[in-house]
């Protein structure tokens, strides 16, 4: 690769963060959903599912290749591409909500978090879709689609599954149970955002939690299920600060790249 | 409406093969005999039970898939086998089965799918390997049933094959990368080559001469070609694809025929292939199981859509009345 | 050795010894019938069938099994318990009646040679 001059050239810090938190979150969340090939209820959820996956999995490609624009070239001279971003960076180098990186668990849960999730992503891509920096609102402009099908799939099934039959009503209440205290670190407010939302780049994280709010409490009545009671509140993601399931995920996720040094694919 | 004249079995039997002969299309309501009923659904069946069986060896890369690139790629192609195994089930249904039964029926065992499945996938090479061998033989089987007597089948193996383009290509493509990296890269590559090239020339059948049905099957218009032919086919193919990569096919008679113009390659060792049909082979039990659990873990969710749905309709008459 | 076919696509599987099918009570997800129109101006086009709950579900999956690529700009679901549909039997008496009539072709009539518009 042709060395570029270690300074200028667009280099932004603060939007390459961002971008990399979004990009991780996209992952990691595509890397959880794809577990499912070939295990899900039915043949139809297979086909899916993996559509679920492959939405993720091609925004979070755009972010982080974004993103390695934006941290500029490292002291070889070297910009990062997407998949140094992805095969290379430790665990605490990474930064997405602790809520994608929780195990699936049986698919009650893994609705459960996909309903907490898209209800998050779809005003975040909508609000995102308009932001100072083009790289993020021309991934969110795209992204924002996308989203609007899984939260419609995901809301069709916390819907047939909470008002189904009594196990799978309590399945996935346990598994929202489980879930819902993560979700709130969505919306944490921390400097970075803070720079941002003056610079015009971020989403302002308590207008979408209202939104965010308005959708899952509609969900959760039409499927009859209750709204969990819990101040807990885990977060750390963000800041690299990650549950014990995160290392086993990405061990999975970089092994081989990694056994490879300087290898393509 | 009553029939305007019923006809004998005998006058039904040759309308169907002339309509066949003619490489007419029979659709789901036309009479046929009850042997290419039963044929057609045993043989869609079992074609479909490859697709979704066959989503596990290759699955099993998906979390651990080396570059983003080839992750999405991976991911569509699974995906594809599930779609390819649905649109084959709804084939077979149109000929008055359940698929709910059929599925019972590959559960229990009792009816198969392809042996290659039953090869575990020990390297990232295998991936490659599975596009662009696999995938390879069975665009040779697939291609010829897009025109088969039976219009579903062969209509659904129309958007199959224009759909599983892709999935040979991209198996060729990763392997050449592999061919051209690392000496290490390139040894998973050979050694992938090593473990697939026979299964793969497996998967066509036994030789003609021991497959007494295909010739039935032929002249249903069912099978076009032969297992031999498709085989031939496959290896003449095959064969300067790995030469083009540098890699080694692991058969030491393998020699190009001046005379015939085609390559002749050495004996397949069939008890293996027996031995693999029987339940046998290295994944057999794995492969079943997996398939199975999946089933039974998902029946609560199969029960709460049922469940819900009768609610809803109840709801609906309720409203109505 | 029993017989095997490499025609069920995928590769070799046994023809002989396996059971076709067992003709139990239908036990899936409803049947639907799928159809797509592929662009603006066409019809909608059968496309194939699926199993779903209801007709949500059924739409839903449509999308995700027959428009992966972008096949489609409009599904429509038909349970496929609603289809009424001619019998085969019935073939002769409902479809042959139009094959004499000719005049209903333009191809029936006799054109002088050189005009146009017609």
């Amino acid at each position: 690769m042709t060395p570029l001059p270690t300074s200028g050239l667009g280099v932004d810090l603060d939007v390459a963060a961002y971008a990399l938190r979004l990009g991780d979150d996209a992952l990691v969340l595509g890397q959880r959903l794809a577990e499912w090939a070939a295990r899900s209820p039915q043949i139809e959820e297979d086909v899916a599912l993996l559509n679920l996956a492959l939405d993720q999995l091609g925004a979070a490609r755009s972010l982080l290749t974004h993103a390695g624009r934006l941290l500029g070239p490292d002291a070889d001279g070297h910009v990062r591409t997407e998949d140094d971003l992805a095969f290379l960076r430790d665990e605490p180098d990474w930064t997405n909500a602790l809520l994608v990186e929780l195990d699936g668990g049986d698919f009650g849960r893994t609705m459960a978090r996909q309903l907490l999730v898209s209800a998050y992503q779809v005003p975040l891509y909508a609000a995102l879709g308009s932001s100072a920096d083009e790289g993020i609102a021309g991934v969110a402009g795209k992204a924002v689609k996308e989203v609007a099908y899984s939260l419609d799939h995901a809301r069709s099934w916390v819907v047939r599954l909470g008002d189904g039959t009594d196990e799978s009503h309590r399945r996935v209440q346990t598994g929202l149970d489980e879930v819902w205290p993560y979700a709130f670190e969505l919306f944490e407010r921390d400097p970075l955002v803070d720079r941002l939302l003056e610079r015009g780049v971020a989403a302002d994280p308590a207008a979408i939690e209202q939104q965010w709010q308005a959708t899952v409490q509609e969900v959760l009545a039409e499927a009859t299920l209750t709204v969990p009671e819990t101040t807990w509140r885990p977060t750390g993601g963000r800041r690299g600060a990650h549950t014990t399931g995160f290392g086993y995920l990405l061990a999975e996720l970089q092994h081989l790249h990694r056994s490879h040094p300087g290898a393509r694919w | 409406m009553a029939p305007v004249q019923t006809q004998s079995t005998d006058e039904l039997e040759r309308a169907f093969q002339d309509a066949v002969d003619a490489d007419g299309r029979i659709e789901p309501r036309d009479w046929m005999p009850e042997g290419y009923r039963r044929t057609l659904v045993r043989q869609i069946a079992q074609h479909a039970h490859s697709e979704i069986i066959g989503m596990q060896p290759e699955g099993n890369w998906i979390t651990r898939a080396p570059s983003l690139r080839r992750k999405c790629i991976l991911v569509a192609k699974v995906q594809d086998e599930a779609g390819h195994g649905l649109y084959l089930y709804s084939a077979a249904e149109t000929l008055g089965v359940d698929r709910e039964e059929l599925l019972d029926l590959l559960h229990t065992g009792r009816q198969k799918y392809s042996t290659i499945f039953n090869y575990p996938t020990t390297s990232w090479a295998d991936v490659a390997a599975i596009g662009w061998l696999v995938d390879g033989a069975a665009i040779m089987n697939q291609v010829p049933l897009t025109r088969c007597s039976y219009g579903p089948y062969a209509r659904a193996m129309v958007r199959v094959c224009k759909e599983e383009s892709f999935h040979q290509r991209q198996g060729f493509e990763a392997m050449s990368v592999l061919a051209q990296g690392t000496p290490a890269q390139r040894r998973m590559a050979q050694d992938a080559l090593d473990r697939w090239w026979w299964p793969s020339l497996m998967m066509f059948g036994p030789s003609d001469t021991d497959s007494p049905n295909s010739a039935r099957s032929m002249a249903w218009g069912i099978k076009r070609f032969s297992n031999d032919e498709l085989r031939q086919r496959f290896v003449d193919a095959t064969v300067p694809q790995a030469e083009h990569l540098g890699l080694t096919v692991p058969d030491p008679d393998l020699r190009f025929d001046e005379a015939t113009g085609h390559y002749a390659f050495g004996e397949i060792d069939w008890t293996e292939f027996a031995t693999v049909m029987r339940g046998d082979g290295p994944c057999n039990r794995e492969r079943l199981a997996h398939r199975v659990g999946a089933h039974e873990d998902g029946a609560w969710v199969r029960e709460a859509a049922a469940a819900y749905a009768a609610k809803q309709a109840g709801r609906g008459a309720r409203e109505a009345a | 050795m029993s017989d095997y076919t490499a025609a069920g696509g995928h590769g070799a599987v046994p023809t002989t010894g396996v059971p076709s099918d067992e003709r139990g009570a239908r036990r899936s997800q409803p049947l639907w019938e799928v159809f797509v129109r592929s662009r603006r101006g066409l019809s909608h086009t059968h496309v194939g069938s699926l199993h779903a709950p209801d007709a949500h579900m059924a739409l839903r999956n449509a999308r995700d099994l027959y428009t992966r690529r972008q096949e489609g700009v409009s599904i429509w679901v038909v349970a496929a318990a609603d289809v009424v549909a001619s019998s085969p039997d019935e073939k002769d008496a409902f479809f042959d009646p139009a094959g004499d009539k000719p005049y209903r072709h333009p191809t029936f009539y006799d054109v002088p040679e050189g005009l146009t518009h017609l």
